[in-house]
């Protein structure tokens, strides 16, 4: 199954307004501004800042009408979006490594309210010492708080997975808060040429956010979040878990709406994407630009006619287990890219790689798995690299051992 | 902005003209007499009931809103500990998105927060600051009983001097631990705040209705504001729960405590001894009524006595009212 990614509809459909060179924040901006979002919150840290930089603007030109609050710190940030978000008014934030970590509280308390607003993370390493380079423990510090969270690759797909994760999160079926992961500097500040969708087409593609029965009116006088000491946790808990589930559902009826109106440019299963996977024994699977140099080491080693391929995981949560499962199951070998780094973990190594593995335990036919923690601190990660993992992996194949799997990709020894 | 008109409320004439709807009910379980429950319940009283509510972590949302059973009337959201001004700036600016955007009908809808003296005074200081230098309609409640009261009494920022907290224990060789003098948030975020038009202190029960018209006037003026009240609270403070009214009057009328608002920039004490011709009554009164100042020996109330005469004789409010020793020496 590799990826086609089909011709977008033309422009004289009237599904799209324009093409733009934009780097990946000015097209978040470009998603903000067609979602017609009600409040914005800003609070400044790269590599995200600019996604803000990119909507004062368009509000100071008159190009769209929110809100625009200069927050005094990430805290005040995502509790003025999460609060808004409960009025019944679509909001936005969003942040970088430390500042990410600094709003943590709001950020997990908007998801135990089972509120919707959207935040993109451009990814960033954890001070100290003082980095601004991506890593990805930022926006998986949410993995287990009742996240939506994806990544993605391009300036497109950070525009267009503005409108796909609003209607995901707000959803009857779902109402989480959505994280838009994208690397830092890699894609936040590479530009690429973005066709931006018309005011119609997104309308069309994103209804009214709509909280219903839960948003907070002297119409509709209800008590949000009282206190429930040990009670009803458990329940609450279990509540989340059942909206992730459904989100599971939800998140691929959005995409093929999304193909239906824009043109068919997501593939199934939507969750990942395969590329160049048809036959191949060895693969490599990441999130984020990973999939640039990745996709590039696949072609040349294709011509030297080794049976690679590459799957670019989208959806880190709700984790897509039955998919992901099915189609790494596939392959002899699985090398996972990690940006990130599970610190004293049960195998040294990262936080997708653990995911992958136990995703794996219960398949019939278990693929060697290897791992690599590469490209930590925003250190480039080359199509040499990637070369260099996919001899890996294909090694993994044939040893017998299980242990010593991960290896540090570059490190200075 | 909005174009939904203030609502100009009426003032209050006497205890007996507050409305008689309760928008804060039963349901609750605060301790007896505590002023913090009066508090809420007066001031959603006279705001009426097209008004959302935001109430930080503490007592007044552990002790008030238990699941499946709520006192409020009126729509309610807990906030956390230290997101008093921002809970308040999101629903206002949500609001008022939702308004001018034609989402929803365009009125006036009050947003109020309250948050206690640790929440509001200390840890969510930042975020009220940020609340007040902003453009929206919203009033922001910092009810005070001088302690984390929820966690069981822990010192604050706003803990009277030599207050016995779990945190401030009397020892051997320490008689006092807790030797911060109370932080002065009202004037403080008056004084900073050129945008804020409204900043009172107030307590609930003394002088009668003057709370209630002080929030009153906070939501006919618009824009952001602030009241600090100052609440007695029996379990904290460690007296019998039939007092806290009195104890609120001695406080304020020791001079501990000044009841003053500033509009636009004018102060107006609502409390004034110097004018009732009989003075302020000593500390000591005030403070051996409270379990919590058993520890203190005579030369502590001398010394706390000696601090309040020098804060209404030399410095009164800090950057709110002028400072006295520097106008005297400029004269
Ligand atoms: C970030 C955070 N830190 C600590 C706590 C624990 N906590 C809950 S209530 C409370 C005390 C709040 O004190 P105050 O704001 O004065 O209100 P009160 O309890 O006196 O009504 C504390 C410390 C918390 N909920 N959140
Ligand atoms: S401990 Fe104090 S503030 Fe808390 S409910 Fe009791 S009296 Fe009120």
């Amino acid at each position: 199954m590799s990826v086609a990614v089909a011709q977008a509809k033309s422009d004289q459909s009237g599904v799209y307004e324009r093409e733009d060179l934009l780097n990946g924040c000015q097209a978040v901006a470009q998603g903000v501004r067609l979602a017609d979002v009600d409040v914005i919150a800003a609070y400044p840290i790269r590599p995200y800042t600019e996604v803000m930089d990119a909507l004062s603007k368009l509000i100071a030109d008159g190009q769209f009408d929110a809100e625009y609050i200069i927050a005094d710190s990430e805290h005040s940030q995502f509790e003025i979006v999460k609060h808004a978000s409960s009025v019944n008014a679509r909001a936005f934030g969003g942040s970088s490594g430390t500042g990410w970590m600094y709003g943590m509280e709001a950020l997990v308390v908007t998801a135990t309210d089972r509120l919707p607003p959207l935040f993109v993370v451009g990814n960033r390493a954890l001070d100290d010492p003082g980095a601004f380079g991506v890593e990805h423990n930022d926006a998986m510090a949410v993995r287990d708080m009742g996240w939506l969270l994806c990544w993605v690759t391009t300036p497109q797909e950070a525009l267009e997975h503005v409108l796909i994760g609003y209607r995901i999160a707000e959803d009857k079926k779902v109402r989480m808060p959505m994280g838009l992961a994208m690397d830092g500097a890699f894609l936040t500040h590479s530009q690429h040429m973005v066709k931006i969708p018309s005011v119609a087409a997104a309308k069309q593609f994103l209804p009214q956010y709509d909280l219903a029965e839960r948003r907070l009116h002297p119409d509709n006088p209800i008590s949000v979040a009282p206190q429930i000491n040990e009670d009803w946790v458990m329940e609450l808990r279990r509540q989340n878990w059942e909206a992730a589930k459904r989100a599971r559902g939800v998140i691929k009826d959005a995409y093929k709406e999304f193909n239906n109106v824009f043109g068919s440019r997501y593939t199934e299963p939507y969750y990942f994407e395969e590329f160049m996977t048809d036959d191949a024994e060895t693969v490599l699977i990441g999130v984020g630009t990973v999939a640039a140099p990745a996709r590039t080491a696949v072609k040349r080693l294709r011509e030297k006619g080794q049976k690679v391929g590459y799957v670019n995981l989208r959806w880190f949560r709700p984790f897509p287990t039955v998919e992901l499962r099915d189609c790494l199951s596939r392959f002899k070998a699985v090398g996972v890219v990690d940006r990130d780094f599970a610190h004293g973990s049960p195998d040294n190594g990262g936080i997708l790689m653990h995911e992958i593995r136990s995703c794996l335990y219960p398949a019939k036919q278990r693929p060697a798995i290897a791992n690599f923690m590469g490209g930590l601190g925003g250190r480039d990660l080359s199509i040499a690299d990637a070369q260099k993992m996919y001899d890996i992996t294909q090694q993994a194949a044939k040893k017998d051992s299980m242990d010593g799997f991960v290896t540090w990709i570059g490190l200075r020894e | 902005m909005s174009t939904a008109p203030t609502i100009d409320y009426e003032k209050i004439k006497g205890v007996h003209k507050i409305p008689l709807e309760e928008l804060y009910t039963s349901g609750h379980r605060t301790c007896q007499g505590c002023e913090s429950a009066t508090t809420m319940r007066g001031f959603i009283k006279v705001a009426g009931s097209r008004t959302v509510v935001t109430g930080a972590t503490g007592c007044m949302y552990v002790a008030n809103t238990s699941y499946l059973t709520t006192p409020w009337i009126v729509p309610w959201m807990h906030t956390q500990l230290g997101a008093g001004g921002s809970s308040a700036v999101g629903m206002a600016a949500g609001l008022r998105a939702l308004k001018r955007k034609g989402k929803i009908k365009d009125e006036k809808i009050n947003v109020i927060n309250f948050s206690g003296d640790l929440g509001a005074g200390d840890m969510g200081i930042g975020g009220i600051s940020a609340a007040l230098q902003s453009d929206y309609d919203l009033l922001i409640i910092m009810y005070d009983n001088e302690s984390a009261a929820n966690t069981d009494i822990q010192a604050t920022g706003l803990t009277t001097y030599g207050a016995q907290t779990t945190f401030t224990p009397p020892g051997t060789k320490h008689p006092i631990m807790q030797r911060r003098w109370k932080k002065n948030v009202a004037g403080m975020l008056a004084v900073g705040h050129p945008t804020c038009r409204y900043v009172a202190t107030a307590c609930a029960t003394f002088p009668p209705t003057d709370y209630l018209n002080k929030v009153r006037k906070a939501l006919s003026i618009g824009g952001p504001t602030f009241i600090h009240t100052y609440d007695p609270c029996p379990k904290g403070w460690d007296y019998h729960p039939r007092y806290s009214n009195e104890l609120g009057e001695f406080g304020i009328k020791s001079g501990l405590y000044p009841l003053y608002e500033i509009v636009e920039g004018n102060v107006i004490y609502t409390w004034d001894a110097r004018k009732t011709g009989k003075g302020r009554i000593p500390v000591k009164d005030f403070l051996t009524k409270q379990g919590r100042f058993d520890h203190l020996k005579e030369e502590h109330f001398t010394h706390i006595q000696k601090m309040v005469d020098e804060m209404w004789d030399e410095w009164e409010i800090p950057g709110v009212a002028p400072i006295k020793g520097i106008l005297k020496a400029r004269i």
